[in-house]
């Protein structure tokens, strides 16, 4: 790490991102090894004896047949929502101070998508025949259900998850190019394959300027859909409490808002051990701040009209519903995600506060304990209160579950540890845009 | 006829189940609650033609039971004046089924007869079938069930077994209305005869409060039992026109 008293030089964002990349600790193969070994132990080894002996292994019973794996699910899908949808926004409003961060939000993304895709593989009853809900041709002339709300889901879920890896590998097609000149051996081989033959013309920047913004105009419409159509999934059925208008947006800001905190934790992580104090700057927590503290007031709002609608209606199912949400088994759950994204989040309102990075870190933690805790309240407590009050139930979460959602966390940050040794996790040449041109010997700055 | 008009009738027909105008049968049950004892024969009828696993104690307290009818039991007022009402409840076969347009694979979906069928080969397990049916009468199976030698020997061999990670429900005794169209082919006549087929739960009620039919023929039994002023159905407010009717319980001493 350069000395913090130089000022930052072309050479050095080079020569830093490329030792985040070659140079590996013991440290490093300590916590993969870690990551690695609980996401054997504690997702894949109860995945293994769940497709062994079935669904039963897991809490669900007969009137909530849906659990935490889909809660889990929408858990991924909403802390991938902020990678690729805030980098493309921040990119087309030509905010500077993005540029340090979003290579690694976008990875964020991309490795979200992916353990929310294995989450329904791990919650449907028969994941050997899940391509059946993928439209392809087959001998037994059988599309997939188009009015499905699921069905909709596998496409805007498969379609997010292309667009959005087109866009980060696009944008680091120049990184890719500037490691290729400075590693040597096999790593040298397999960045000149990932740079495409990158040489840096005139003719090159601008079509790739020009494709990146035509892909993050293109994203940004992309994303928003994305998590309504997760929301029909709930709000296209008639189960009360989940039959609502409000749940496109609601599920859309809860997505944009557990991911900004997600971004936050990710951030501080790799300012902290991967070195990047001089990239990652408190201003960049006082931005993020700034998105959080506004998102968490949309969602707060958004809440309150769901539960005023809801009361308002009158209608008996309803508010038995909301009443178990408020006040049943689950209340305390619902009481603490208040507290932590409703409440907590309003510290925000003082810079000192934004600009602290630990309570910053817990804050952006415990935002996304409590998303976590909407979205299992959402599957917990809406099935249990339907229409049948003979039909009603409890669900509580299995080990083989709790296990899980461990794991796939753990999943998480494995795939995101691979990810820091082989891609350039900063912006090379996105950073150096926000710097000023370099300076000949004793020559004032541009002669 | 206007763009708009169009388009809102072609949804309307996408929307319905199965793209049917008309059912060439159309299967209803009407379940005479001034009749029904709560005995419950028929949940038992219907595990022993279906195949239905006994799923054992802890399972059932996991509330895992495998009924496709179930006696729905409600307590009215409070003790002394108090009353039990019994609802069988099983699949409605709605016209407008929610768990059909929800599954992705089309796994259920609505067949010429007006019925709500579930392709077991073709079932994911996606469970979202369960969570958008408003009746709760769907159920899963959540392991592979086994028979103890020999109860082996008397599961239904009409009836598939099904396996772990599938959807099942009520199918009105599929194979029995199968095995009565085979019959009515043979004699040489095109269309099932009233009280020709009656599924489990209907031909085992001691009371005789579960009529089946086929409400397309207007003299039939069940024809006569949905014009009764008696006649409701469960849930009605949710548009899922069901192919179940109830006829209200008569209450000598209702206020």
């Amino acid at each position: 790490m350069q000395a913090d008293t130089r000022e930052l030089q072309f050479a050095d964002v080079n020569d830093d991102v490329v030792r985040s990349i070659v140079q590996t600790g013991t440290k490093y193969y300590v916590t993969l090894a870690i990551a690695f070994g609980v996401t054997l132990a504690c997702f894949m080894f109860p995945w293994f004896y769940q497709l062994y002996y079935g669904i039963g292994a897991a809490g669900n019973n007969h009137p909530a047949v849906w659990g935490t794996y889909l809660a889990s699910f929408i858990f991924w899908i909403g802390l991938s929502h902020s990678g690729t949808l805030l980098s493309c926004v921040l990119h087309i409003t030509n905010s500077a101070w993005r540029k340090a961060i979003y290579r690694s939000a976008e990875a964020m993304t991309l490795f979200s998508l992916m353990v929310a895709a294995t989450m329904v593989m791990v919650h449907v009853g028969r994941p050997w025949f899940i391509h059946w809900a993928i439209p392809y041709p087959n001998q037994m002339e059988m599309w997939p259900n188009f009015r499905s709300p699921l069905m909709f889901d596998v496409m805007a879920i498969t379609t997010y998850l292309t667009g959005s890896s087109i866009f980060i590998y696009m944008g680091s097609i120049p990184d890719f190019a500037a490691v290729r000149d400075r590693t040597t051996g096999w790593r040298h081989h397999m960045y000149v394959l990932f740079s495409l033959g990158w040489r840096g013309t005139d003719t090159q920047w601008h079509r790739l300027g020009w494709a990146y913004t035509f892909l993050a105009v293109l994203i940004i419409p992309l994303a928003v859909s994305v998590h309504s159509i997760v929301s029909w999934d709930f709000a296209m059925s008639i189960v009360p409490s989940l039959h609502q208008t409000i749940f496109a947006p609601y599920f859309v800001v809860g997505a944009i808002y557990s991911g900004t905190a997600g971004i936050v934790t990710v951030m501080f992580m790799l300012r902290k051990y991967m070195g990047f104090e001089q990239y990652i700057k408190p201003m960049h927590f006082d931005n993020l701040g700034k998105l959080l503290l506004v998102l968490s007031l949309i969602w707060t709002y958004i809440n309150i009209v769901e539960v005023f609608t809801g009361w308002f209606s009158g209608a008996s199912g309803e508010i038995e519903a909301l009443k178990y949400r408020l006040f049943g088994f689950y209340a305390v759950l619902y009481w603490e995600m208040i507290l932590f994204c409703a409440v907590a989040p309003l510290l925000m309102i003082s810079k000192r506060f934004r600009t602290s990075l630990v309570p910053m870190l817990f804050l952006s933690i415990a935002i996304n304990i409590g998303m976590y805790t909407e979205r299992f309240l959402i599957v917990a407590t809406s099935q249990p209160r339907q229409y049948l009050p003979d039909a009603w139930g409890l669900y509580i979460p299995s080990i083989v579950e709790i296990s899980i959602i461990v794991g796939s966390l753990a999943m998480f940050v494995t795939l995101f540890l691979i990810f820091v040794k082989i891609y350039p996790s900063v912006s090379i040449y996105e950073v150096k845009e926000t710097m000023d041109m370099p300076k000949r010997k004793g020559a004032p700055h541009g002669q | 006829m206007s763009l708009i008009d169009r388009f809102t009738n072609s949804w309307a027909k996408f929307r319905k189940p199965g793209y049917y105008e008309e059912f060439d049968y159309a299967w209803t049950m009407s379940v005479d609650l001034d009749r029904c004892s709560g005995c419950g024969a028929c949940v038992t009828a219907c595990q022993a033609e279906n195949n239905l696993p006994t799923v054992g104690e802890d399972e059932m307290a996991r509330g895992r039971e495998m009924t496709w009818i179930r006696i729905e039991r409600y307590w009215e007022g409070e003790f002394p004046n108090i009353k039990l009402r019994f609802i069988p409840m099983m699949c409605q076969h709605c016209d407008t089924a929610p768990c059909e347009t929800v599954c992705p694979v089309s796994a259920t979906y609505h067949n010429q007869d007006g019925l709500n069928t579930q392709v077991y080969n073709r079932c994911i397990g996606t469970r979202s079938c369960a969570v958008y049916c408003p009746y709760e009468v769907r159920y899963f199976n959540y392991y592979d069930h086994h028979w103890d030698s020999p109860l082996e020997q008397q599961l239904n061999p009409d009836v598939t077994v099904r396996e772990k990670g599938v959807m099942e429900k009520c199918t009105f005794c599929i194979q029995r209305i199968r095995q009565a169209k085979d019959h009515a082919k043979d004699d040489g006549r095109r269309r099932i005869l009233d009280g020709e087929v009656q599924p489990a739960c209907a031909q085992t009620c001691p009371t005789e409060a579960l009529v089946f039919g086929n409400r397309n023929d207007p003299g039939s039994e069940i024809a006569k039992s949905l014009e009764n002023p008696r006649a409701y159905h469960v849930l009605k407010e949710l548009n899922t026109d069901s192919s179940v009717t109830y006829l209200k319980k008569v209450d000598a001493d209702a206020s």
